[in-house]
């Protein structure tokens, strides 16, 4: 029995949380961010109403709209495996390290064999891609289910080894010898890059929209996917129904491990062209919010993934036209991800007095 | 005369209830658990309050303790209205209250839990002679030395007697105090309250078990729905009027074992124990004496790595996994509903395919659920076992504790298993559905199935069971047919004393 002493006020768990409240929640919280964000630009002595228009209205423009989807794609890809994890609770807070893993695996083909630039080596580099985020995420996986270590910890710290691994290569073996001094790979072209369809979307925007799609449709309709909702739901439960925990855990890392792989590899055939020491920073750790920000729904963390690209986008944008730093950007995220936060909270409780009784007593 | 008798106009004085509760409403959201309840204890009444879960007996006792404040209504102390708006306040009317759980230190003595619930600034020499006479007056039987973890649940429950005694309580109110206790610690609570009532103290008692009324009430207020619906005599009521005015409609008679059943093959076998197609046997046990593990290695959620340590339908299976075993036809139901048997955030579909997607049903095709087949098996299950929901698919935790053990049970009756384990299969449910449990695990028995429960319930042992064993700190005893057993013996061997 909790008993409340003096006034305050308290979270209570709603009985029937509205279902139009929590499809409207990330809205209200954009909402919000866009609010705090305009008090932050009057703060700093811009026009809010104009600064705003620059970081969220332009990046939607035309012209800008590839570069969106271009950005918001490896997020995508990587948010979807971590939404199946999150939802099954199995924590991998990696996928930084396997992104730069599959990375360095897809680019084994044009720094040794350079001269190799059929569309044969285009599909070789993607599936190296994603055994190489794989076998990074079957070393945590490994460690839990053998030996029941935290996978919060090893997954994270694989992260800082998988950098300084590339750190290593880059600054010998598989630097380009033509390059004088600069840690960089060799520079891919032909069939080491992604093709495009539609005019100029690069391939990796395909793969992220059939990943949303088919993660989606396994969580909502799948065996697998009712397993990792059981097991994250209630793991006696899950035990109860004969589900393996150590194979959900197997099975989570690796399928997030493989899609991060596939965003690194992607990443440097569309964008970055080279293996370099700082491929898309910190993409695997966005895309943790991107997750979260999506509702561990697959379907969603594709909506999220633009909003985020959004705010990546327009943080670039705002930097040259407004003269702000460009980490403008990452305060926005952080206001958002606390927005979702706080909306997702007041959809499933209410605040209430409490003490009220007490307090009567005391004027009494 | 006046020396002898006392003061005549002190005499003549109308009697003064120690308590009356006067149109207590109280509602949780949109349910309504106390709807102008009223009632009066007088000086030494033992007052029972009987009704079944959910009627609305603790939200009254909370509410008379000051822990729970009323929408309406008022509590009047020995005819004066007092604002019960805290335990502190009850406690300085002379209101004590014993909880279900306990509320004792573990790590300290009794005399030292005694001495902390005494108002600051008693001296600890007076304290232990207090003890002593208070243990010794009402055959409390405490070592004040011993730590509280070293106690039984019945020794416990005495030191919070003792602790409210300390108090000298004007009535003291006990919370289904003998759900824990075994048959010989219950008669000696009894016997504790027979003496504490003789001296004047009132008593209000929740229980939801008629026949605890008959033996111990002086008065009965008998509540369903959070509504008064009968103030009896207890003495002039039996166990099966206070049943049917505690639900509402007779409870029916559970269509006995027929002794001519011929007895099957054994189904379902253990080293110590092996139960037989056409019976149902009964494994008792005070919980925590190992029956959760028993459980967990039956239904193979933990293999026990021994394979034949549990053999079903003549297949050694104890390396199998909870799924191999229920191909073999068994099933399966653990005691606890919410977050093992079901999924309270699944609605009803969702937690059918929980269990019964190894079968060949087509409910799962090329690892995709077809939820359909599943729903329509949560339609049948909810109508053959009279599931009441509100929506036609509700999510599980929404259903009250008695409708979600019909679904889940039924959801393994459903399969007609050879083999069904049940842990607690009624506990915490209202009475009209653990009649209709108990009344389909004696027909699924009849049936040809051999059925293993699981139970702390003496009651429903007796009245289902055809043998029963017993398991006490992980021993089982042998199983021996329910005519050879009385509650007694079974009592005393539950509390490890055979």
């Amino acid at each position: 029995m909790r008993t409340i002493r003096g006034i305050g006020f308290i979270l209570e768990r709603r009985a029937e949380p509205s279902w139009l409240l929590a499809l409207l929640s990330p809205l209200i919280a954009i909402a919000l961010t866009m609010v705090t964000g305009a008090i932050v630009f009057a703060a700093l002595g811009l026009n809010p109403l104009h600064a705003l228009f620059v970081f969220f209205i332009a990046p939607l423009t035309t012209g800008s709209l590839e570069r969106l989807a271009l950005t918001a794609a490896p997020l995508v890809l990587i948010a979807c495996g971590l939404c199946l994890c999150f939802r099954a609770r199995v924590w991998n807070i990696g996928a930084e390290g396997q992104f730069i893993m599959g990375a360095i695996a897809g680019s084994l083909f044009p720094v040794f064999l350079t001269g190799w630039q059929s569309s044969l080596v285009t599909v070789l580099m993607l599936a190296l891609g994603i055994i190489g985020g794989m076998a990074w995420a079957a070393i945590p996986a490994f460690l839990k289910s053998r030996f029941g270590a935290s996978e919060i910890l090893t997954s994270v710290l694989l992260v800082y080894v998988a950098q300084r691994l590339l750190d290593w290569l880059l600054s010998g073996p598989w630097r380009d010898p033509q390059s004088s001094g600069i840690a960089k790979s060799v520079s891919f072209a032909g069939g080491q890059l992604l093709p495009t369809f539609g005019g100029t979307l690069h391939l990796v925007v395909a793969f992220a929209v059939a990943a949303a799609v088919a993660l989606a449709f396994l969580l909502a309709n799948g065996m697998k996917g009712y397993e990792i909702k059981v097991s994250g739901l209630a793991p006696k439960a899950a035990r109860f129904a004969g589900f393996s925990r150590s194979g959900l855990v197997w099975f989570t890392f690796l399928l997030s491990g493989g899609l991060s792989g596939l965003a690194g590899i992607s990443e440097l055939m569309t964008t970055v062209k080279q293996l370099q020491p700082v491929i898309a920073p910190s993409s695997g750790f966005t895309a943790i919010i991107v997750a979260f920000l999506g509702r561990l729904n697959p379907l969603g963390a594709m909506i999220a993934g633009l909003v985020i690209a959004v705010t990546h986008v327009g943080g670039e944008t705002a930097g040259a036209a407004l003269g702000i730093s460009p980490k403008v950007s990452q305060v926005f995220q952080g206001i958002l991800l606390l927005c979702i936060l706080g909306c997702d909270a007041l959809v499933h409780h209410r605040v209430a007095l409490s003490g009220l009784p007490r307090l009567r007593l005391r004027i009494g | 005369m006046t020396e002898i008798y006392g003061d005549p106009s002190e005499e003549l004085a109308p009697p003064v209830p120690v308590l009356e509760a006067l149109d207590i409403t109280r509602h949780f959201g949109s349910v309504i658990a106390n709807d102008h309840v009223s009632l009066a204890i007088m000086p030494g009444e033992i007052h029972a309050l009987l009704g079944d879960n959910g009627a609305g007996k603790s939200t009254l006792a909370k509410i008379v303790y000051g822990s729970l404040h009323p929408d309406a209504g008022e509590i009047r102390i020995a005819g004066e209205t007092v604002a019960m708006t805290s335990p502190a306040v009850a406690l300085a009317n002379g209101v004590a209250m014993l909880f279900q759980g306990f509320t004792l230190f573990e790590q300290l003595t009794v005399a030292e839990n005694l001495a902390l619930a005494m108002p600051s600034g008693s001296a600890p020499d007076d304290l232990a002679g207090l003890i002593s006479e208070v243990s010794t007056g009402y055959d409390l039987a405490l070592d004040p030395a011993l730590p509280v973890s070293h106690l039984s649940a019945g020794q416990r429950q005495r030191v919070e007697i003792a602790r409210a005694i300390l108090h000298k309580p004007k009535l003291v109110i006990l919370d289904e105090p003998t759900a824990v206790l075994t048959l010989q610690e219950q008669a000696r609570l009894f016997a504790i309250l027979a003496r504490l009532a003789g001296e004047g103290c009132a008593i209000l008692y929740l229980t939801r078990r008629p026949e605890e009324v008959g033996a111990l009430c002086h008065r009965a207020t008998v509540l369903r729905q959070g509504r008064v619906v009968a103030e009896v005599d207890p003495r002039q009521e039996t166990a099966a009027s206070l049943s049917h005015l505690m639900v509402g409609s007779e409870i029916a008679d559970l269509r006995l074992a027929n002794d001519d059943a011929v007895k099957g093959p054994p189904l379902l076998g253990m080293k110590e124990l092996s139960v037989h197609g056409g019976e149902i046997v009964a494994i008792v046990g005070i919980a925590g004496n190992g029956e959760a593990e028993l459980f967990a290695a039956i239904s193979g959620e933990r293999p026990v790595g021994d394979g034949g340590s549990v053999v079903i339908r003549g297949r050694a299976c104890g390396f199998m996994g909870i799924t191999a075993r229920r191909r073999l036809g068994a099933a399966f139901v653990p005691d606890r509903r919410l977050g093992h048997a079901a999924i309270g955030d699944f609605d009803l579909t969702r937690n059918i395919v929980l269990t019964r997607y190894p079968e060949n049903l087509g409910m799962v095709r090329g690892g995709v659920v077809d939820y359909e087949v599943a729903r329509r098996i949560m339609s049948r299950v909810c109508e053959m076992f009279g599931v009441q929901k509100g929506k036609r698919d509700p999510k599980a935790r929404t259903l009250s504790a008695g409708n979600l053990q019909k679904f889940v049970i039924g959801r393994e009756i459903d399969r007609k298993p050879g083999v069904l384990v049940v842990h607690q299969p009624t506990a915490g449910v209202d009475a009209t559905s653990a009649a209709r449990i108990r009344q389909e695990l004696l027909d699924l028995a009849r049936g040809g199935s051999a059925v293993l429960v699981i139970s702390q319930d003496l009651d429903e042992v007796f009245a289902i069971a055809d043998r029963a064993a017993v398991l006490s700190r992980g021993t089982l005893s042998p199983a021996r047919p329910i005519g050879e057993l009385s509650r007694e013996s079974v009592g005393l061997a539950m509390a490890g004393a055979a």
